[in-house]
């Protein structure tokens, strides 16, 4: 992956349509609990986003555009608010990860307790997770080509 | 058709991708037909009423194909030593293997019969809407790993943090200078 | 009976690719084939002949619905599988930048 990223054609279309696969992978993740998908597809979704973004504009666009480590630490502490969840489970009835939001009306989209709140972490932990392989990836490259030089 | 129809077709096509995929010397061709296994995978899951699935098997499968293209260099990095092949190895595997095929169809039998499964479990979630009233929510597979069985979802949440972790740490480059340096977990 | 008997063969395709092929790149693509086909195996255990699919529409009764459990537990496989192909490729990658090679004999042979 060269470090300027792809013709002039490529990245004028493509700074429109990220923003139209953000909006897309954000759908799926938000009615996880009314269509099929969830957490975990929405999170693909939006990883393959950024991924476009590093494809089309080059390595060192997509460094100032997203920041590593806010990325970084969304991925550290979304593990930590799961169980954070869990353990507010604990203190409101007496289980580990029950539902214990109150949960609406069927068919509504604010319903079913913590199944959207759930869903949400899942989606953020799957997108950085994903989306760091690709650039550790990305980088190797760069330095194995330098070492042959 | 009968859905057993549709099913037939699809899993001998992708038999015989499968099979292309791995005896064909081109590398790039291989993993191409790869992606015909996985994805007629994604359609054999959609004949079977699962659309979560197949949503979820499309969307790795294509990960999946991304990441094993960025492996592929070269293509004269794959040629391999013609000395070293072995055809005895070839012919006792593929012996054995059709031993064990035709040793095992007598336990297919014992499976219960396609289309009528046991749902000791799963009529308490099915039966009346129970899952859609003690949830609230309309998706019944997200409920059950949601709400259910969400500890399962947080072993799920740990190995996959744990692989991300392994492959971060495996292309880890040692430079001198601070400029190009991988992501530290 | 004849689909389990086909979803079997395809998972002895995949163990046939793991024990003979020497190219690195070939073995994981087989361990691809056999994790395909066990997710098949254990979706085929769950439909229900004239059932739909486990998720409710509004103003729709409910009608008999497939076994939505082993699908609940097929999504987390499908996840585990994708840390470990990835996990793979990086072994790959890094056993190329050392050894020069994909083939797994000579990996054998020469000394790190």
């Amino acid at each position: 992956m060269k470090n300027k990223g792809m013709t002039i054609i490529v990245k004028t279309i493509t700074r429109i349509t990220v923003w139209l696969i953000l909006v897309y992978g954000i759908y799926i993740i938000l009615h996880g609990h009314l269509t099929p998908g969830g957490g975990f597809p929405g999170g693909v979704i939006i990883a393959l986003a950024f991924l476009n973004v590093l494809l089309a504009q080059g390595r060192e666009f997509t460094k100032n555009w997203l920041k590593m480590n806010l990325l970084h630490d969304l991925e550290a502490t979304s593990a930590i608010l799961y169980l954070i969840v869990g353990i507010l489970g604990i203190s409101f009835t007496g289980y580990f990860l029950s539902n214990f939001l109150p949960k609406g009306k069927l068919f509504n989209l604010i319903s079913a307790g913590t199944i959207p709140v759930l869903n949400i972490i899942i989606g953020l932990k799957v997108c950085a997770g994903l989306f760091f392989v690709l650039w550790s990836l990305a980088i190797f490259h760069l330095a194995s080509k330098e070492e042959e030089k | 058709m009968p859905v057993e129809t549709w099913l037939i077709f699809t899993l001998i096509f992708m038999i015989i991708g499968s099979i292309v995929a791995l005896e064909i010397k081109n590398l790039l061709s291989a993993i191409i037909s790869i992606g015909v296994v996985g994805l007629g995978t994604s359609v054999c899951f959609l004949f079977l009423q699962a659309p979560d699935l197949a949503i979820v098997q499309f969307l790795f499968e294509i990960f999946a194909l991304i990441i094993l293209i960025r492996a592929y260099l070269k293509a004269e990095y794959h040629e391999m030593d013609k000395k070293s092949e072995n055809k005895l190895v070839t012919f006792i595997a593929i012996v054995v293997l059709a031993g064990v095929l035709v040793l095992s169809l007598d336990m297919f039998g014992a499976l219960p019969e396609f289309g009528n499964p046991i749902m000791e479990t799963a009529n308490h979630y099915v039966e009346k809407g129970n899952a859609a009233k003690e949830t609230n929510s309309a998706n019944l597979v997200a409920s059950i790993i949601l709400d259910y069985r969400a500890y399962d979802t947080l072993g799920e949440i740990t190995v996959l943090f744990t692989a991300i972790l392994g492959t971060l740490t495996i292309l880890r480059i040692k430079t001198g200078s601070q400029k190009e340096e991988s992501d530290e977990e | 009976m004849i689909v389990y008997i086909l979803c079997f063969i395809l998972f002895l395709v995949g163990v046939y690719g793991v024990l003979t092929k020497k190219d690195l790149i070939k073995i994981i693509l087989a361990l691809s084939i056999m994790e395909y086909s066990a997710n098949l195996f254990l979706i085929l255990f769950a439909y229900k002949s004239g059932g739909g699919m486990p998720i409710l529409s509004k103003g729709e009764k409910i009608q008999g619905m497939v076994d939505p459990l082993p699908q609940a537990l097929v999504l987390t496989s499908i996840v585990i599988e994708l840390g470990i192909t990835a996990m793979l490729v990086a072994f790959a990658i890094r056993l190329y930048q050392k050894y020069e090679t994909f083939d797994i004999t000579k990996i054998r042979r020469l000394s790190g």
